[in-house]
């Protein structure tokens, strides 16, 4: 599908998108935050945005929410700018620190937040009680603990009823507990049919919230897909033995074997089932020094980009 | 449900986001703030009662009144100052808690936003005022009728120019404790234009740079309905000329602050 209309007319097909990212580019001095990122989300659809640290996620989601302005392409949520549909209540968010005052108390923070949307007293308590903090309501805020401001955020995110639900990092600082309370929160909410897109570099939080996870890596999406392609993505092992002289080429026709780089004596051998494949080694070549260690998110990133040469780290 | 239905029910509040209800809720914070009731509200009227009402001072004549009406009427001004400063200066605190970043998540405007900060100031600038005079009224400050009200008036809304001053320092310092930078330095400014004692007192050059300072204009001004003295041209030209700077200066660091990189 080839788009011709200029930006700010209605698009057929993408004016009903709740996000529409078109060749966004961030640069912060030399610094390039997001690459080139074409998005786009359709409304009632649960997005993860994952990846590491510094991947970009944050700049995005500041694009998003109209805190940061794209160095290059555009950004539309619900076919606005980002401004505009923050000040309409389209689209709020919960973001990762900061953002509250102490000094008012837990139910002032929330009728703050609803006089500032027009909305009436009454809405106040149903957001309480939504986000699970009805019973802290004349608490401090400088006396609540992570969780319990984190599902205040929450709140004041849910009182203007936004189509989109932004959670930037929403858990990071969490205990178990609260970790938990809050994603049940989110989750009972979501049930109603609002868009949400989190940020997060936990594979088990995109896993267990997300129907559609979004791959952020060095400012560009490596890999768009559902939950349970990033699980058999991320799943697997990687077998690592000493063995002078091999080829990937022949290490990868071994049964069992996804994957294999060879670097310098060493070889890395990435698999679903991975005993078979040291079976064979230790049986079938002169390989030794084995180790069998679980893939983790990095490795599976890098699987990803496997087939487009890094220059360097 | 496409987006123009979505849009049917939305809408932008009037007035930029200025409400009764914020600057209702914002007072409200404001005296929970132990510091910031100490300093504004008690602290002018026990420099007040340690330094205007000995015997001397009670029956020495000024205008219509006594010094230590003439006292007090400066230590309304200066207690207004230091309401209208922490005011202003609570954009510092705000900005630091990352607030006014979540403010940009709703739909009030920055323009109302310094409005709400500058009505809260001139509101707990007339408290000020109004709890020093209530307690000069019982220790003996005398004042003529009119100058019981034209003082306190021209004390209070003089000291807009600190309200301006307030945030103007509360965009440029970053610091949480802002107030306790900004305390000493109204103290300082105080004495030099001449509200903890005359500037006649003060050697001839010294006298006339404290006529440059900005709490010189507030001061002559405040007291000018009881001693009818002074050059009351030169001390309006120190208040809007200070005003002006002050604003220009908030002005200048806020545009910087809310500018979307």
């Amino acid at each position: 599908m080839t788009l011709t209309a200029t930006p700010g007319t209605a698009q057929p097909g993408t004016a009903d998108l709740a996000v529409d990212l078109d060749g966004v580019v961030k640069r912060f001095g030399a610094v390039t935050a997001v690459d080139g990122i074409n998005l786009r989300i359709r409304p009632g659809e649960i997005v993860a945005l994952l990846g590491p640290n510094g991947a970009g996620k944050t700049t995005t989601v500041d694009m998003l929410l109209g805190l940061a302005q794209p160095t290059e392409g555009t950004v539309r949520v619900y076919g606005r700018k980002p401004h505009d549909a923050v000040a309409l209540g389209l689209v709020s968010a919960v973001m990762q620190t900061g953002g509250l005052l102490k000094d008012y108390t837990v139910e002032e923070t929330v009728r703050l937040t609803a006089v500032l949307f027009g909305k009436p007293p009454s809405v106040v308590g149903e957001a309480l009680e939504r986000a699970g903090i009805a019973d802290i309501g004349k608490r401090l805020v400088g006396k609540c603990s992570g969780g319990q401001q984190q599902r205040l955020r929450f709140a004041m995110a849910l009182l203007p009823d936004p189509e989109l639900l932004i959670l930037d990092e929403p858990t990071t600082g969490m205990d178990v507990g609260g970790r938990h309370d809050f994603w049940q929160a989110i989750r009972r909410d979501a049930q109603g049919g609002r868009t949400v897109i989190f940020a997060t570099h936990y594979l088990e939080e995109a896993d267990a919230y997300a129907d559609r996870v979004v791959f952020v890596r060095r400012g560009q999406i490596v890999a768009d897909g559902t939950a349970s392609e990033v699980k058999a993505l991320a799943s697997g092992r990687t077998v690592r033995a000493t063995l002078p002289g091999a080829v990937a080429s022949q290490l990868e026709s071994i049964a069992g074997v996804d994957t294999a780089e060879v670097r310098g004596d060493t070889v890395y051998l990435h698999g679903r089932d991975t005993d078979p494949i040291a079976r064979y080694l230790l049986t079938e070549t002169p390989a030794r020094d084995l180790e069998i260690t679980s893939r983790n998110l990095e490795e599976a990133f890098l699987t990803l980009t496997a087939d487009s040469p890094e220059a360097s780290k | 449900m496409t987006t123009a239905a979505l849009l049917e029910k939305r809408s932008l509040p009037r007035f930029g986001g200025f409400t009764v209800g914020m600057i209702g809720l914002e007072l409200r914070r404001m005296m929970r703030n132990k510091r910031t009731v100490i300093f504004t509200l008690v602290m002018p009227a026990v420099l007040f009662l340690l330094f205007g009402t000995n015997a001397s001072n009670r029956t020495e004549r000024v205008g219509g009144g006594n010094v230590t009406g003439y006292i007090l009427v400066s230590m309304a001004a200066y207690g207004a100052m230091l309401a209208t400063t922490s005011g202003g200066a609570m954009v510092s605190i705000e900005r630091a808690a990352g607030w006014s970043r979540q403010l940009r998540l709703t739909p009030l405007k920055p323009v109302a936003y310094i409005a709400v900060k500058l009505v809260i100031a001139m509101i707990i600038g007339l408290v000020s005022v109004v709890a020093a005079f209530a307690v000069g009224s019982v220790s003996g400050a005398e004042l003529p009728a009119h100058a019981w009200i034209l003082c306190g008036l021209l004390a209070w809304v003089c000291s807009l120019v600190f309200a301006a001053f307030g945030l103007f320092m509360g965009y440029l310092l970053p610091s949480e404790n802002v107030m306790q930078i900004l305390g000493p330095v109204l103290g300082v400014l105080s004495f030099a234009g001449g509200l903890f004692a005359p500037v006649d007192t003060f050697g001839h050059t010294f006298a006339t740079i404290a006529k440059f300072t900005p709490v010189y204009g507030v001061g002559e001004i405040a007291r000018y309905p009881l001693v009818h003295d002074g050059t009351l041209w030169a001390a309006v030209l120190n208040v809007v000329v200070w005003t002006t700077l002050f604003s220009l200066g908030a002005m200048w660091r806020f545009r910087r602050d809310t500018a979307r990189v």
